[in-house]
């Protein structure tokens, strides 16, 4: 660690040296890489591993090794059809999983997201279906109710004090209760497959040029931003991104955007809950790092006093990522409601709630606070959902699917303990 | 000192239910003076701080700003008079990087989103006139050393361009290397023209750095100091009590100074 640090110009090891004139005292470590081209890289990343930044890698090589393992098991498992089944079912999964990201960010959790999502899809379904409210208001009124939620278990939390993790499981019992309450005796309720819930999860535009075209604009996007930044940085003489990294970057998002929408419409082509599903991930993403907003939350996660004395509302910072939280509950259980096409007494139970978290968890974002993307509910979402679509697909009990999913967490948090542990040696956490 | 002081504290007491934690404290600091404030544990030190950075505002007492004098109530009272606190915990966050820890709270925004590459640009500049030496702006904190984690939260309260900077115990947790890096920052910020509050236990330190050296015992001032005219033995007698001849020669002193006002 040290030694490479020394590596620098004017790094910590040389610091009884005078920085030469005109040198950038302070030196960024991407100039490194810049200047040692792909050697560069390569030790950038050996340097990452060793001192335990392990960030997405442990969750792609776990998407590869599952997807391989399956795939050779039994060869539907890798057909296009069941890839684009799977693409539309993490999302209900990965929705409330990014509400938990948001949590796990301030070194919290939040126990209550399964009740959540089961007592907004009642609330939408008894509102439109059983007493005709427009569907709109209905879904407004329901997203609606999991920010109110949140809002009053970040209200015990950040200013009764009492901790998140009994909060949100007295929640995770009350919610329960209020969803049974609001179900009352129609104990289901069925969502007919023209309503608005229905049609978010099931739409999927056909024509191939739909899954391009999104592919594009993403890709497009990302490389646009990429340029303007680097040519930004190269105007304020601060380091900036070598073309040769953001068009490497590039393409390998291009790949793996436009391998998506060819697998897409290999069956039936885009699903708009999947296409739903990313913006929601590009926007929140872009919350959390690109506002002040998100930096606070960074700030409380990593330290509170810190953030307190910079002047940052800790109580707002908390009860506002708790909404976020019941209202990303909210969505998802929206669509697990349009899923099955209705709203019942089990909505939101099971093992759901283990499901999101592990999601998050497995994503790479750290329980301990402070460390983790929006990503990781989507990569996180994807490894539990391939398990369970493999799984399904081999027909093994759902005993034994327990017991897989339960283990994967833990190897999650394990990796992640690990990583704080190396971090923390190699002076990171 | 020819120049006026930008800073002056007269009659501050402060209690603390039954403990008269200040009681008619008096302090000047002048722009590009290190001023020590030593005392043993418990004489006030803090007390007195927190009363200048609007913590804990005194009971009695003028602080005059510039000639002027002012209430700070706040600890925002302190910071917007140009005021910059460092507290002993320095409350980095070790997740954040260099960069988001510097503007932390009062981030630099184009947008209204956060606009990286003009506090990148700001955090260079900053600490390149402060010679602090990091391997990079855009590492989590939790990656440097104690004594550039030290000088970082001291960057730190210069983002808001402050005229006097308050040093509570910069020292404290640090190794010698580390120590001399912070001293020089020290060294700095008078360069600057900054007035600096410096508290320390270490009588090494405050000996190098210092231009005067305010000592307080009991909650009381015990005598100003000046360094080219004192010893070590003089000051620790001074935080004692334990001598006459320093009580003696710190009224004697006090005189002196009341002389010159
Ligand atoms: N918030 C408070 N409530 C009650 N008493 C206090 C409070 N803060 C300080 N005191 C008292 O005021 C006196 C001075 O405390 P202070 O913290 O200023 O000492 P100090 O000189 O900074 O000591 P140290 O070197 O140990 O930091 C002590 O007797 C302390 O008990
Ligand atoms: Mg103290």
């Amino acid at each position: 660690m040290r030694r490479d640090r020394g590596r620098g110009p004017s790094g910590a090891d040389d610091a009884g040296q005078e920085p030469a004139p005109g040198a950038v005292p302070a030196v960024d470590t991407r100039l490194l890489v810049r200047e040692e081209g792909v050697k560069g890289y390569v030790d950038e990343f050996r340097r990452k591993l060793r001192s335990g930044e392990l960030g997405s890698l442990p969750v792609v090589l776990a998407v590869i090794i599952i997807w391989t393992v399956f795939g050779s098991l039994n060869s539907t498992f890798l057909s296009a059809q069941n890839l684009s089944d799977l693409s539309q079912q993490i999302v209900g999964t990965g929705m409330i999983a990014i509400g938990i990201v948001f949590v796990l960010l301030l070194g919290e959790i939040d126990l209550s997201v399964g009740s959540v999502s089961g007592l907004c899809a009642a609330i939408f379904a008894v509102l439109n279906v059983l007493n005709g409210m427009n569907e709109w208001l209905a879904l407004l009124v329901a997203i609606a109710g999991g920010a109110a939620v949140g809002l009053i278990q970040g209200f015990f939390f950040a200013k009764v004090g009492v901790p998140a993790f009994v909060v949100t499981l007295a929640g995770n019992l009350a919610w329960n209760g209020l969803m049974l309450q609001v179900l009352g005796t129609s104990g289901t309720v069925n969502i007919p497959s023209e309503s608005i819930v229905s049609k978010l999860y099931s739409t999927i535009y056909h024509s191939p040029a739909a899954a391009y075209v999104t592919a594009a604009v993403g890709v497009g996007l990302f490389l646009t931003a990429s340029l303007l930044d680097a040519g930004r940085r190269r105007k304020a003489r601060v380091p900036f991104r070598p073309i040769a990294e953001i068009v490497l970057r590039t393409v390998v998002i291009a790949a793996l955007a436009f391998a998506t929408a060819y697998i897409l419409n290999q069956y039936q082509g885009l699903p708009l809950a999947l296409l739903i599903f990313l913006i929601v991930l590009v926007l929140l993403d872009f919350v959390l790092r690109r506002t002040t907003y998100g930096r606070r939350i960074f700030a409380v996660g990593g330290n509170i006093e810190g953030a307190r004395r910079a002047g940052i509302s800790v109580p707002f910072v908390r009860m506002s990522v708790f909404s976020i939280a019941g209202t990303m509950a909210a969505v998802g259980g929206i669509f697990l409601a349009g899923q099955i096409q209705s709203a019942s007494q089990t909505s939101g139970g099971g093992n759901l709630l283990m499901n999101v978290i592990a999601a998050a968890v497995i994503g790479g974002t750290s329980l301990f606070g402070g460390r983790g993307t929006v990503w990781s509910a989507l990569l996180g979402a994807l490894v539990i959902g391939s398990i369970q679509s493999g799984m399904n697909i081999m027909g093994v009990s759902n005993a034994v699917q327990f017991m897989i999913t339960g283990s994967v967490l833990l190897a999650a948090v394990v990796v992640d303990s690990l990583s704080r542990r190396t971090q923390k040696a190699a002076g990171r956490a | 000192m020819p120049e006026s002081p930008v800073l002056t504290l007269r009659g501050i007491s402060k209690r603390f239910g039954a403990v008269q934690a200040l009681k008619d404290f008096d302090l000047d600091v002048h722009p590009g003076e290190v001023v020590a404030l030593v005392g043993d544990n418990g004489a006030g030190k803090s007390t007195a701080v927190k009363s200048i950075a609007g913590v804990n505002p005194p009971d009695e007492g003028v602080i005059t700003w510039e000639g002027k004098p002012v209430t700070i109530s706040r600890p925002h009272d302190a910071q917007n008079l140009g005021i910059a606190t460092v507290y002993q915990d320095l409350a980095l966050c070790d997740n954040l990087d260099v960069v988001a820890n510097l503007f932390l709270g009062r981030e630099l925004r184009r947008f209204g989103v956060l606009d990286e590459v003009r506090m990148d640009q700001r955090a260079r500049e900053l600490l390149e006139t402060l010679s602090i030496r990091i391997p990079s702006v855009r590492i989590p904190v939790a990656s440097l050393s104690g004594g550039q984690r030290q000088t970082v939260a001291i960057a730190r309260s210069l983002i808001g361009s402050p005229k006097v900077v308050i040093l509570d115990e910069p020292t404290a947790a640090l190794g010698v290397e580390q120590t001399a890096e912070v001293l020089d920052l020290v060294e700095r910020l008078r360069e600057q023209g900054l007035g600096t509050i410096l508290i320390s236990h270490n009588m090494v330190d405050v000996m190098a750095v210092a231009d005067r050296i305010a000592v307080m015992r009991l909650g009381r001032n015990n005598g100003f100091f000046d360094k080219r005219s004192t010893t070590t033995e003089e000051i620790i007698s001074a935080i004692t009590g334990a001598s006459d001849s320093a009580v003696t020669r710190r009224q004697a002193r006090k005189r002196e100074q009341e002389e010159d006002r």
